[in-house]
């Protein structure tokens, strides 16, 4: 186990690392970049007693490795700075912002693992038949495609044509004047079920079911091929053969035994398709008004609001390392080969 | 040495007549090219296909003489997406050449001296390689002001780790052969035996991912530009005409879904093309379609 302790600690060591050096960069596109941060704090239309009061209430008058430990001081007391328009504290935004990310996230995900399993076995089984053409021609469609305009065609079809779908948002109004759901984790759809307030459960539901799945068609290319070509390799390997030899029922091996060693990669691929899901929520959030970290981040773009951007930065990237490390770590745990690369 | 490979590709190129699906993104990506080459004779109405506005003949429905419809300002659509066919290929090849061109001498130093240089290289690498690219892209562009030009340099910045793993993998199986310890031994110094024999030996691989790649460096450059960061108005590219046709989606839906039709057309080619040049490069797919070498 000692070498499990080590890449542990290799590990640990890198995604620190990776850290740091975003903080790093934020803080130079934000303090060293930008010409005169006070005046976009102020506005143009401030006096010259504002824009000077400004410059000391960011601490911009300080010298740069001040400003800089000040910085990385902050982060840790989870000072993200204050948005420049709303000038509010850009961490207690991005936490109001991030559960309905979260949730589409996570379904989107949950989607794509069981969708890509069935999809990448299927087509390994039926290797270089029509099937097998087809769940490719579908995964690299998945991976091909733009999301933002995935999402208007399935509007296009699900609201426009057949009418049987909210267009967007997150919960109807009918729903928030008569059945409030009164917020608990900030999970819609979760605490509605905690309320017990099933109608607004359904109506969650039924706005959540376009932006998942739109979010879970590249995943879904993602976990179908790394599942695929996983399982067309075991399925080569003798212990297969030898089952198949003594007669075990083919479901048996080929879900059993083939699948439990075709999986390892379905959990690296979600690792990158969390990466890919997290900005990728940004463009689906914004064609769905979903009242995310995406339609979060687009508004600061349009308003020119860079702290809000970099907070989104920040932890965007620390939610991801944290995710990938977690992979890595499990990964390695159940499989002794990684620890020695 | 030549003779052997010369003999590879004759196979490559063998094989890659024969694969249906690769001649058929072959051919998606050309029609693309010579769009984007011609675009001044194809286009139907090319004044509007660069931003001349038409304000007398605005969101006409797909006809013979518009077959995409007409946008907000009247303008043919056809024509400004086969304008656009110009700035999303050239960002594509612009941001996959820059990742390439800084990659991968990163990567080829560090697997051939290995040690330290190699651990530091590498080191490098895998913090570039551990943030989510887009979210750092929007982030540089955010702070560097919108524009297409600085999405595509925020693109390469984040694309070269890429191709520097993928150097580095090859340099380091590479490095071994015979005729490179017979180029050291004679005396041929470090620099040429990277560049001159290393490389030329390690572009195939670098070349499949290169080709995948510019799929998604089209569809992020797509996706910069819808959100408001990438080319500006009255620029025809088409994850801007998406974005500016998006609120006209329900009355008058072919302004958003003809361009977001050529981005995937464009991205699907990219993709499959290059799977299936991965399928034919790669020596253990290939034993399974029953060639051999």
């Amino acid at each position: 186990m000692a070498s499990f302790k080590s890449y542990l600690v290799k590990r640990i060591i890198l995604a620190l690392i990776v850290l740091y050096f975003v903080v790093t960069i934020t803080f130079i596109l934000s303090h060293v970049v930008p010409s005169d941060p006070a005046e976009l704090y102020v506005g143009p239309k401030a006096t010259k007693e504002q824009r000077e009061r400004a410059v000391i209430e960011l601490g911009l008058d300080k010298p740069l490795y001040i400003q800089y430990l000040n910085y990385i001081f902050g982060l840790f007391k989870g000072d993200l700075g204050v948005s420049l328009r709303a000038h509010t504290p850009v961490l207690h935004d991005i936490l109001a912002y991030l559960p309905a990310t979260l949730e589409i996230v996570i379904i989107a995900n949950i989607i794509a693992l069981f969708v890509g399993i069935l999809f990448g076995t299927f087509s390994a089984l039926k290797k270089d038949h029509l099937e097998d053409h087809l769940i490719r021609f579908v995964s690299v469609g998945g991976v091909s495609i733009p999301s933002f305009w995935f999402a208007l065609l399935m509007q296009l079809i699900f609201f426009g044509v057949l009418g049987i779908l909210p267009l967007d948002g997150r919960v109807s109004t009918e729903t928030q004047l008569f059945n409030p759901i009164k917020v608990i984790t900030g999970f819609y759809t979760l605490d509605a079920l905690l309320n017990l307030n099933f109608p607004a459960f359904i109506d969650c539901l039924r706005h959540l079911i376009l932006p998942a799945f739109v979010l879970a068609t590249y995943p879904i290319g993602l976990v179908t091929r790394m599942v695929r070509s996983m399982m067309v390799e075991v399925l080569n390997e003798n212990y297969i053969r030898f089952a198949k030899a003594n007669g075990f029922k083919e479901n048996l091996i080929y879900y059993k035994y083939a699948l439990r060693n075709a999986l390892t990669p379905a959990l690296m691929a979600l690792g990158l398709s969390f990466a890919y899901s997290i900005t990728g929520a940004f463009l689906v959030e914004v064609i769905f008004s979903w009242p995310g970290l995406g339609t979060y981040t687009v508004n600061a773009i349009l308003e020119n609001d860079y702290p809000s951007i970099l907070g989104v930065t920040i932890v965007g990237t620390t939610f991801y390392v944290g995710v990938n490390l977690l992979l890595d770590i499990f990964q390695a745990y159940i499989d002794p080969r990684v620890r020695l690369k | 040495m030549k003779k052997i490979l010369s003999k590879e590709s004759e196979i490559t190129l063998k094989l890659l007549s024969k694969d249906k699906l690769a001649l058929f993104s072959l051919a998606i990506i050309l029609f693309f090219i010579i769009l984007a080459v011609f675009a001044p004779y194809i286009a139907p109405y090319p004044e509007e296909g660069e931003g001349k506005p038409a304000p007398e003949r605005r969101f006409l429905p797909p006809s013979i003489e518009h077959p995409f419809g007409t946008d907000y300002l009247g303008r043919d659509i056809l024509s400004r997406i086969i304008f656009g066919a110009r700035i999303s290929l050239s960002v594509g090849i612009f941001v996959v050449v820059c990742a390439i061109s800084v990659g991968t001498p990163i990567g080829l130093i560090a697997g051939y001296y290995g040690g330290k240089v190699d651990e530091l290289l590498m080191r490098a690498t895998d913090v570039f390689l551990s943030f989510p690219s887009l979210l750092f892209a929007i982030a540089l562009v955010a702070s560097l002001g919108p524009g297409l030009f600085n999405a595509m340099l925020s693109l390469a910045i984040t694309w070269w780790p890429w191709y520097a793993r993928l150097a580095r993998a090859q340099a380091v199986s590479i490095k071994e052969q015979p005729f490179i310890l017979a180029s050291k031994a004679i005396g041929v110094n470090d620099i040429r035996i990277v560049f001159k024999h290393i490389l030329p030996n390690s572009l195939t691989p670098i070349i499949v991912q290169g080709t995948m790649d510019m799929s998604s460096a089209i569809l992020s450059e797509a996706g910069l530009s819808f959100i408001g960061l990438g080319a500006q108005a009255p620029s025809p590219e088409w994850g801007l005409m998406v974005s500016t046709g998006r609120i006209y989606l329900l009355n008058y839906w072919w302004f958003p879904v003809f361009p977001g039709l050529a981005i995937f057309l464009v991205a699907l080619a990219f993709n499959l093309f290059g799977d299936c040049l991965r399928d034919i490069l790669d020596p253990k797919t290939r034993k399974s379609r029953g060639e051999t070498f």
